[in-house]
């Protein structure tokens, strides 16, 4: 939102920035911990994984930072209309960019014990999906610092795609559960890092939804478009043959 | 029928309340002059029945000039004048023909610092009451307790009727005022600043009052504080040089105001 008008109150004013810079700090640290816990998936880096999982604790610190300096604008400074919509987003999008930190690091957990595994198969699908997910959630954070919600409502739009691919590789990986049992603990854990994708790109829809909120004053439709078909998903020995078989 | 139409057309062009129901009193086009400065341009705003309207704005917004023109104050002093209408319940109350004593008895007004008469608790109440009705004793003593339990000081005052009003603690005071106001069983009741001068646990209870008098009482509130308006107002018209920019359920004012000079102004951002 263009905000050109300052408050009179100027303490107010760089309060209110200090809120968006706290914010900001926290989507880069969760999008680096996406970044490197792909990078563990997808190249069985285990240090990755590691340092992924080390970042946890900072974004949760942040969490708690802003949950503190959100309770004390409202006590202290009385804040109303675009203000009070900005500070209560603030308080709504720290919770889900945390949430999307714990998803990262669950993905990389699983990836240690995937890179014991010598796979029979490729994760491109996979790895396109992360990809999709990081620019989604790029896009979230750039939007949560310029107050856009023209980026906001791309967002939003945008998860139809990971929710699409992810219906995909749900399919994809219990097909090679049925080919060879010994896929299946990989595979599952597959399945698990496919669904905290699918996580997080819902959470950055949350967040998107937030800052169209703040900014604009309205919300969004109540229904997004949604594609996540997996839990609909059925594959049947005998089709295997087949591409894919959904019933719904 | 076409005037029907009509008038449905205007309204729609320019919303001029927040909240459905039954309107007590209706402005429109209203112009204000002091002398040849002209304070008010083409407000439209009406009062909801039993329900309290906050004005707010800053300072030489014209909110307080509107209560002026309401209960005709301006008529007090030369070379201030109104243009426009402000009808209540169908008639013109800026018409010249209008019985002023008969219309503020109708449309009773508190102010920002209380205004006690010099005279006991007993007669401040009983005062404005005798120069509309003629009341016995009796009659009289229980319109003196109505109108002190109505304005939650009966239980304060009611063993010390008789002892002179400037007694009274600022928001004791104020409670008397509100209380003298309603003994002449107004319709509308308007507050200019009623508690800017009150601390803020007797604020909180003009407050209830304001809530509790909702019911019986169409009320308009002149603030500069946002926050009561925020707390009592059912609909919030926000004022800026004499214009009525926004009127709106005081939810969406100060949630989402839909102009850029009301959410300046209720975030702090005026300058």
């Amino acid at each position: 939102m263009p905000e050109t008008t300052q408050h009179i109150v100027k303490s107010y004013e760089q309060e209110l920035k200090r809120l968006r810079d706290l914010l900001v700090e926290m989507g880069g640290l969760v999008e680096a911990q996406l970044a490197t816990a792909t990078l563990a998936v997808v190249e069985q880096d285990t240090d990755a994984a590691t340092r992924a999982v080390e970042q946890d604790p900072a974004v949760d610190a942040l969490e708690r930072e802003v949950e503190t300096f959100v309770i004390r604008l409202l006590a202290l400074r009385q804040p109303m209309a675009g203000d009070l919509r900005q500070i209560v987003a603030a308080l709504k999008m720290s919770s889900d960019l945390e949430r999307i930190g714990d998803y990262a690091a669950n993905v990389a957990k699983r990836s240690i014990v995937l890179s014991q595994f010598n796979l029979s198969f490729k994760l491109s699908g996979l790895a396109h999906m992360a990809r999709l997910v990081q620019e989604s959630l790029k896009l979230t954070v750039d939007a949560i610092g310029d107050e856009d919600a023209e980026k906001a409502v791309h967002v939003w739009r945008s998860d139809q795609a990971v929710d699409d691919i992810y219906t995909a590789i749900f399919r994809e990986l219990v097909t090679y559960m049925m080919e060879d049992p010994r896929n299946i603990t990989p595979c599952t854990h597959l399945l698990f890092i496919a669904k905290n994708l699918e996580r997080i790109g819902d959470h950055a829809t949350n967040i998107a939804e937030t800052i169209h909120y703040a900014a604009v004053g309205e919300s969004l439709p109540e229904v997004r478009p949604k594609g996540d078909s997996a839990n609909y998903a059925v594959i049947r020995p005998q089709t295997l043959s087949r591409e894919d078989d959904a019933v719904p | 029928m076409e005037q029907a139409t009509q008038r449905a057309i205007t309204k729609s062009l320019a919303p001029s309340h927040a909240i459905d129901g039954p309107i007590k009193l209706a402005i429109r086009g209203l112009d204000f002059y002091y002398g040849t400065n002209k304070a008010l341009k083409g407000i439209s705003l009406d009062l909801p029945e039993c329900r309290v309207t906050g004005m707010i704005g800053p300072s030489g917004c014209g909110k307080s000039t509107v209560l002026r023109v309401l209960n005709r104050m301006y008529d007090l002093y030369p070379g201030q004048r109104a243009a426009g209408e402000v009808m209540l319940d169908g008639e013109n109350i800026l018409d010249k023909s209008v019985d002023l004593n008969a219309l503020r008895s109708r449309i009773g007004m508190v102010f920002q610092k209380p205004t006690p008469f010099p005279m006991t608790i007993y007669e401040n109440i009983a005062f404005g009451v005798k120069l509309h009705e003629r009341l016995s004793r009796a009659e009289m003593d229980s319109r003196v307790e109505w109108s002190l339990s109505r304005a939650a000081l009966w239980a304060e005052v009611k063993d010390r009727l008789n002892t002179p009003a400037a007694g009274l603690s600022g928001g004791q005071q104020q409670r008397l005022c509100i209380a003298r106001t309603i003994a002449t069983r107004p319709e509308i009741i308007l507050l200019d600043e009623p508690t800017s001068a009150l601390d803020p646990i007797s604020t909180l209870k003009i407050e209830e009052l304001i809530d509790e008098l909702k019911k019986d009482f169409t009320i308009a509130i002149v603030t500069h504080n946002m926050q009561q308006a925020a707390r009592c107002a059912d609909q919030v018209a926000f004022f800026y040089l004499g214009e009525l920019v926004e009127v709106g359920q005081a939810g969406q004012i100060f949630t989402a105001p839909k102009e850029r000079r009301t959410q300046d102004y209720v975030t702090g951002r005026f300058g």
